[in-house]
C-alpha cells in the first residue's frame, strides 16, 4: 500500500514539494541569518524598492527590505503556524471521530451534532474577532484557533471510519476474547486509521497555512512575525501594485498556491490509488484496450462497455 | 467556549445530515418528509444561531485585555467626551461588567439583540452599526452570488463533461489546470489582476464598486448599472476561477461512478442520444453532491469574498470587516460576525430547499 501509494507521480509531486517548503521552514531562518547575514529588520538604503538581482534574488521592498529574508522567515512562521493547527485539528478529529464512531449511542449523538454545529459556524468571521480582541495574537494563539474551528470535516471521515471499523470481524472478535475497549482503538484500530488521518492531516496543514494567509492579508495576528500573508498585506499596504513591485507580492502568493497545489496532488494521487475508477493512467490504458479489442472483432462485441468502464 | 456548546447540542437535533437515508417514523402523525428534513435542517441552523450568539457573547469576556475598558477609552479619544449614559448600558450589555452577574449580562445583551439594537460604530460615530451593515450588504450579495452561482455552473458543466469520458484530451488538459486554480488564494489572484490589468494595461478600473460620478445610483440606471458591471469584472473573475474549481472535481469523480450505474446502461441500450444519456440521467444524478456541498460551502465563499473586497476596496461587508478590525471597532465587528453567520446560514437553508426539490428521496421518504 505504502509502496503503491509512494509510486503514484501525483504523491511524489505533492509530496516533494510539501518537503521542500518545510526544509526551507527549519533551515531558512538561520540560513538567512548566518549565510547572508540579514534578518527581516535589516535596512538597504542603496536598495530601495529594487528588482531582483544577484545581492537580492527576490528584490527590496519599498524601506529597503530584502525579500528573500522575509520570504524565508515567513515560510517558517507559515509553516509552523500550517503544522500546528493541523496538529491540533487532527488531535480534536480523531478523538472527535473515534470516540463518536466507537462509543456510539447517545455520546455518537451528542459529538455528532457537536460537529454539525462546528461544521456550520462560519469559522472565518469567528477567527477574526476573536483575533481582533486579542491585540498582537501570538501565532501559537492563532494556530490553536484555526485549529479549534478546522477540525469538523477530518472529524466526520473519521467517525465514518471508525463506524465501519466498529462493525468488523477482527474487533468483533477482540471484543468477544474481552480486550479492553481502550486497547483495541489505540492498538488494533488506529493503525487503520492511518490511511484516512494521513490526508485529512495534509489537507489541514494547507487549509492552516491559507486561513493564517488571509488573517494576515486582513491585518490580524502579530504584525512583527513575518509570514506569508503578512508579507502580501504590507505589500499591498505600501502600494507594491501601483508601484508594479511584482518582486513583493508574487512570491508569498505563489508559495501559498504551491503548496495548496501539492496537498491536492497528494489527495488526487491517493483518491486514485484507492478508487480505481478515478486512475487516468489506469483510465486511458483501458479505453486504448477496449479501442483494439473493438476493432479486432468488431461485429461480435456488442457496445455496451462504456468508455470509462471499470472492472 | 466548547463547554458553552455542549450544552447548546444537548438539545439539539439528530442530525441527520446524510439525508437520503432519512425515514419519518412510523408512528405518530406523518409529515411529509421532505419537510421533516427541512424542519432538521432548520433546527441544526438555529442551533448553529444560538451557538454563535453565545459566541458572540463569550468572546470579548474571555479574551485578556478587557474590550470593555479599551473602547470606553476609545470613545472618549474620538469624541473628546465620557461616553453617555446611554452608551455605556450598550457597552456593558455587549462586552461585560464588571458589576453585574453574567446571567444577568446575558439577559441584557439578549434583550438588546432583540430590539435589533447593535449599537454604534466607533469609526463612524454617531453611525448606527445596523445602517453601516445595510449599506454595505447588498455589495457583498452581489459578489458572492454572482461569483458562486458562476463558479457552480462552470465547474458542474465541465465536470459533467469531463467526467463521461475521463482520459480524454480534454479532461487531461483542463483537470490539472483547475487542480493549480483550485489552489490559488483567490486574494492573490486579486492582487495580480490589479497590478497586471489595471495598473500595468488599464483595461479595468483597480478598485472600487462603481463611478462616484454616476449619479443617481438606482438599478433604473443604465450608466450606474454598466458601470457596477464593469467594476465588477476583476472581483468576478478572481472568484469565480478559483470557485468553479472544487464543483469540477466533486462533478468529474461523481459523475465517473454514475456512468457505470445501470440506468445509465438501460438508457443507452434503449437507444437514447448520448448528450441525453449525459444530461438527463448520468448528469442529473451526479448532481446531488454539488448541490449539498453548494450548502456546505457558504462560509468558505465569504471569506473568499470578503477578502477579495479588501484587495478591491469594493464597498461590502469584507471593506467593513478590514476596517473594523484595523481601529477595533467592537460594536461593528461584532454586528458583523452575527450578520455574516446569519446571512451564511440562510444560503445553507436555501441551498437545502433546492436539493429538497429535487432529490425525490427526500420527498417520497423509503
Amino acid at each position: 500500500m505504502i509502496r503503491r501509494f509512494l509510486s503514484n507521480p501525483k504523491v511524489i509531486i505533492g509530496l516533494s514539494i510539501i518537503g521542500f517548503f518545510t526544509l526551507v521552514a527549519v533551515l531558512g531562518k538561520p540560513f538567512s541569518t548566518h549565510v547572508l547575514g540579514r534578518t527581516p529588520q535589516s535596512i538597504f538604503p542603496e536598495a530601495m524598492g529594487v528588482g531582483p538581482s544577484w545581492s537580492h534574488p527576490l528584490g527590496t521592498t519599498v524601506s529597503g527590505q530584502d525579500v528573500l529574508t522575509w520570504m524565508m522567515h515567513g515560510t517558517y512562521n507559515s509553516m509552523f503556524v500550517g503544522f500546528a493547527s493541523a496538529i491540533i485539528a487532527s488531535f480534536i478529529a480523531i478523538a472527535m471521530g473515534t470516540a463518536a464512531g466507537f462509543l456510539g449511542g447517545i455520546t455518537d449523538r451528542l459529538l455528532n451534532g457537536l460537529i454539525l454545529i462546528f461544521q456550520n459556524l462560519p469559522s472565518f468571521p469567528v477567527l477574526i474577532i476573536a483575533a481582533t480582541f486579542w491585540r498582537e495574537m501570538p501565532l501559537i494563539v492563532v494556530s490553536l484557533l484555526i485549529g479549534l474551528f478546522e477540525w469538523t470535516g477530518g472529524a466526520r471521515r473519521i467517525r465514518a471510519q471508525a463506524l465501519s471499523l466498529r462493525g468488523r470481524d477482527f474487533t468483533t472478535a477482540l471484543r468477544t476474547v474481552g480486550e479492553s475497549k481502550l486497547r483495541i482503538v489505540f492498538v488494533e484500530v488506529m493503525p487503520h486509521m492511518f490511511g484516512i488521518i494521513s490526508p485529512i492531516f495534509l489537507t489541514l496543514i494547507a487549509a492552516g497555512v491559507g486561513m493564517q494567509a488571509s488573517m494576515a492579508m486582513l491585518g490580524i495576528g502579530s504584525a512583527a512575525e513575518p509570514s506569508w500573508g503578512l508579507i502580501i498585506n504590507y505589500a499591498f499596504g505600501m502600494n507594491a501594485l501601483f508601484r508594479g513591485m511584482w518582486w513583493w507580492f508574487v512570491p508569498p502568493g505563489l508559495c501559498l498556491a504551491l503548496l495548496g497545489f501539492a496537498t491536492t496532488m497528494v489527495n488526487f494521487g491517493l483518491d486514485e490509488i484507492t478508487n480505481p475508477t478515478l486512475s487516468s493512467k489506469r483510465l486511458s490504458l483501458m479505453r486504448k484496450f477496449l479501442k483494439r479489442n473493438r476493432r479486432r472483432s468488431t461485429p461480435s462485441t456488442p457496445d455496451k462497455v462504456p468508455a470509462g468502464a471499470t472492472s | 467556549m466548547t463547554s458553552s456548546t455542549t450544552q447548546e447540542s444537548t438539545s439539539g437535533e439528530t442530525p441527520g445530515h446524510d439525508s437520503s437515508t432519512h425515514a419519518p417514523r412510523p408512528s405518530g402523525p406523518r409529515l411529509p418528509p421532505n419537510l421533516v428534513y427541512l424542519a432538521k435542517r432548520a433546527g441544526t441552523y438555529l442551533v448553529v444561531f444560538l451557538v454563535s450568539l453565545v459566541l458572540n457573547f463569550a468572546l470579548p469576556r474571555l479574551m485578556p485585555n478587557d474590550p470593555a475598558q479599551s473602547m470606553i477609552r476609545d470613545i472618549y479619544e474620538k469624541t473628546g467626551q465620557r461616553p453617555s449614559e446611554y452608551q455605556m448600558s450598550i457597552i456593558h450589555n455587549m462586552y461585560g461588567d464588571p458589576d453585574t452577574p453574567v446571567w444577568e449580562q446575558f439577559w441584557n445583551y439578549m434583550v438588546q439583540l432583540a430590539h435589533l439594537d447593535l449599537g454604534r460604530s466607533i469609526m463612524y460615530y454617531p453611525m448606527k452599526v445596523t445602517d453601516l451593515i445595510l449599506q454595505a450588504l447588498p455589495w457583498t450579495v452581489y459578489l458572492g452570488l454572482v461569483s458562486t452561482l458562476l463558479g457552480w455552473l462552470i465547474g458542474t458543466y465541465l465536470g459533467a463533461r469531463l467526467g463521461w469520458k475521463p482520459g480524454r484530451l480534454l479532461d487531461s488538459i483542463i483537470t490539472p489546470f483547475a487542480m493549480f486554480f483550485s489552489s490559488i488564494p483567490p486574494f492573490w489572484l486579486g492582487l495580480l489582476a490589479v497590478w497586471y490589468l489595471s495598473y500595468s494595461k488599464g483595461l479595468f478600473p483597480a478598485q472600487g464598486a462603481v463611478n462616484q460620478r454616476m449619479q443617481p445610483a438606482s438599478l433604473t440606471n443604465s450608466d450606474w448599472v454598466l458601470s457596477v458591471l464593469y467594476h465588477s469584472v476583476l472581483p468576478l473573475i478572481a472568484l469565480t476561477v478559483v470557485g468553479f474549481t472544487s464543483w469540477l472535481f466533486s462533478m468529474r469523480n461523481m459523475m465517473i461512478t454514475t456512468v457505470n450505474e445501470d440506468y445509465v446502461h438501460l438508457a443507452r441500450a434503449k437507444g437514447l442520444s448520448p448528450e441525453r444519456v449525459r444530461n438527463s440521467y448520468a448528469a442529473r444524478n451526479a448532481l446531488l453532491p454539488n448541490i449539498t456541498g453548494l450548502a456546505m460551502s457558504m462560509g468558505g465563499i465569504l471569506m473568499a469574498v470578503v477578502l477579495a473586497e479588501a484587495v478591491f476596496i469594493y464597498p461590502g461587508l469584507g471593506g467593513l470587516i478590514g476596517a473594523s478590525t484595523a481601529v477595533r471597532d467592537y460594536p461593528l465587528m461584532q454586528a458583523l460576525l452575527l450578520i455574516v453567520i446569519v446571512l451564511s446560514l440562510i444560503f445553507n437553508f436555501i441551498a437545502d430547499s433546492v436539493y429538497v426539490l429535487l432529490d425525490p428521496r427526500t420527498r417520497e421518504g423509503s
